[in-house]
């Protein structure tokens, strides 16, 4: 019988630096993997974490993580060449087929862009895929920035909106929360449209609402939670909302089920 | 059918049984109360049927022989991982229909809920359940309301009156060994009646987190989480990486999964301070609705079983069945 508790082995091929304290690792792993799923990265003595996957390669899985926690500080002192201990993917993840042939909106708070950027790249490399591809992505301030060289690419691509909550005086970009942004996207048909919102609680929760003053349809519209997570296949309990495990029913719902999910 | 067997010829099955097994039962530890000169009733390993304690119920569930409070999954080094071993003999359980019933709802979780959980499997497989009947309910029990005062899915059934055993089921290498046994008529002593009483509302929806019943509880419990551990249907554990010190520079140690509690300070809490239910009384309310409500909507039937408990353990006297009963009202209160 298959232990599902036991890590695998794997190399850290590249350390992209985005800020201060996010750092995505570019992993070792061969194997299905979409948008949306997480591993178990642990190390031992500091313990294991859920962290989504950000990006999926030849060969390679991408695991953007902030600085925040006791696991993910050690996992900073890790570089090239170093290897860590994971297990998964666990979790729904988003399925493509659901957003190709549609119009699509993504809106991602902070760190949210992390499960949502394999979506991204995908419309990216194949815009004919969607009939339109909107990206709004807001973060806290200039230097929060994520996938800053993604952004320039998607700049090309896509119908970009890269906001920040606050900025010096003298910044050129956008400034305002995700949710300014929302009343007047240029939407083709509100019927169709497909809209991702990820990011914390209460941005999720307005973004969403915004949506649906547009009018655009609850079953329309898929939301990503985050919660903790000792295993990450329904045993330890810790993620359950009402009769939901996150990790095995989630973590991406559409808004039709979301919306049910009361802590 | 069953057998009429003398105690002694009983406990020699039992012996002979230990090479193969370890025999756990609800005992009396003397002294280990929680006040001084209080003896503690919980599962241990048994040599002989006289050690069982029948007529008071066990204060913990049978649960730690499947899911132990500390069990090592594995041990690392930087680069190397070691399963931990499983126990090398088989286990053989006393214990009665409520907690009987309690095994299923382990079960959903360990074997059925997204991945058979390894570890639980090993041991489960390995487990021989012997019903201890119910001759009546004690104060707290509520199995009747709950359903799962009778069952039929024991690998044997014992009654033990004066010295002699009553037995039946379909566990071979106990049945086999019943030497001078006297083939006679047995069932198993279930009760039909409990004092404590529950009724779970047919409209109870989660909406009754708006409730103002939960209040109370934010004042009267103290998150301690003794509920959770005594509970037998409770399965939620916290993993936790042991490191051993002096172990040079290398970082070796061990992995572990302890006992968790959804009553206890930061069962929610998330990488970046991030949390969930930080009112006591809405932990309450997160438990009891899992306990008769959510589980249900997933499995089909109610978590809790009724063993009371939950309401025997709690230093606030908060109580498990008063509380459901509270639920009809705060549906009113809340569906106005």
């Amino acid at each position: 019988m298959r232990n599902e508790y036991i890590p695998f082995l794997s190399e850290i091929k590249e350390v992209i630096k985005h800020t201060e304290i996010e750092y995505t690792f570019r992993m070792a792993f061969e194997g299905e993997v979409k948008p949306g799923q997480f591993f178990e990265v642990s190390l031992p003595k500091y313990g294991e974490a859920p962290i989504s996957v950000s990006g999926i390669g030849e060969g390679t899985v991408d695991l953007t993580i902030r600085k925040v926690g006791k696991v993910t500080g050690e996992i900073f002192e890790k570089y090239v060449g170093d290897k860590l201990f994971m297990r998964g993917p666990y979790g729904n993840g988003f399925d493509l087929e659901n957003y190709k042939g549609h119009e699509v909106v993504v809106v991602a708070g902070g760190t949210g862009l992390s499960p949502v950027r394999g979506i991204v790249e995908y419309f990216s490399k194949n815009p004919e895929d969607a009939k339109g591809f909107t990206l709004i992505t807001g973060f806290k301030s200039p230097q929060d920035m994520l996938f800053k060289e993604d952004i320039k690419e998607w700049a090309n691509t896509m119908n970009l909106i890269v906001t920040v909550d606050q900025a010096p005086e003298g910044y050129t970009g956008a400034t305002g929360l995700v949710t300014k942004f929302i009343p007047d996207l240029e939407i083709k048909d509100l019927e169709d449209v497909q809209v991702i919102v990820v990011g914390p609680p209460i941005m999720m929760k307005f973004t969403v609402q915004e949506f649906l003053k547009r009018g655009i349809k609850e079953e329309n519209i898929w939301i990503s939670q985050e919660r903790k997570m000792c295993c990450g296949i329904g045993k330890c309990g810790h993620c359950k909302i009402d009769d939901t495990y996150i990790c095995l029913d989630g973590p991406v719902f559409n808004y039709t089920k979301g919306k049910l999910l009361r802590d | 059918m069953g057998y009429q067997i003398h105690i002694e010829k009983f406990n020699d099955a039992l012996k002979a049984l230990a090479s193969e097994y370890n025999i756990y039962a609800p005992k009396r530890f003397i002294g280990g109360g929680t006040y001084s000169d209080t003896d503690r009733i919980r599962y241990g390993e048994i040599q002989s049927v006289e050690e069982i304690v029948f007529d008071v119920k066990s204060e913990f569930s049978y649960k730690e022989i499947l899911t132990p409070i500390s069990q090592t999954l594995f041990y690392f080094t930087e680069d190397e991982v070691k399963e931990a071993d499983g126990p090398t003999k088989g286990a053989i359980v006393f214990l009665r229909s409520c907690d009987l019933h309690a095994v299923k709802r382990m079960d959903d979780i360990y074997l059925r809920n997204g991945f058979e959980d390894f570890y639980y499997k090993r041991i489960r497989e390995k487990t021989k359940f012997i019903l201890m009947g119910c001759q009546e309910a004690f104060e707290s029990c509520f199995c009747v309301d709950m359903g799962t005062n009778t069952c039929t899915n024991y690998d044997a059934f014992v009654n033990v009156k004066d010295d002699m055993v009553y037995l039946d089921g379909t566990f071979t290498d106990l049945l086999a060994r019943m030497e001078e046994a006297v083939e006679v008529t047995v069932s198993p002593d279930f009760v039909t009646e409990t004092k404590t009483k529950v009724h779970i509302p047919e409209n109870l929806s989660l909406d009754v987190m708006d409730s103002s019943m939960w209040n109370e509880y934010n004042e009267r419990c103290i998150a301690c989480g003794r509920c959770n551990f005594v509970c037998p249907t409770c399965t939620c554990f916290t993993m936790q990486d042991v490191f051993y010190e002096g172990s040079d520079q290398k970082k070796t140690g061990e992995r572990r999964r302890v006992w968790a509690s959804c009553q206890v300070n930061g069962y929610t809490d998330m990488a970046g301070g991030h949390s969930f239910r930080g009112d006591k009384g809405q932990r309450m309310r997160f438990k009891v609705m899992h306990k008769v409500h959510d589980y249900k909507k997933r499995f089909g039937y109610h978590m809790c079983v009724g063993c009371g408990r939950c309401d025997d353990i709690c230093p606030e006297y908060i109580s498990f069945s008063a509380c459901i009963n509270k639920l009809s009202d705060a549906m009113q209160e809340v569906e106005k």
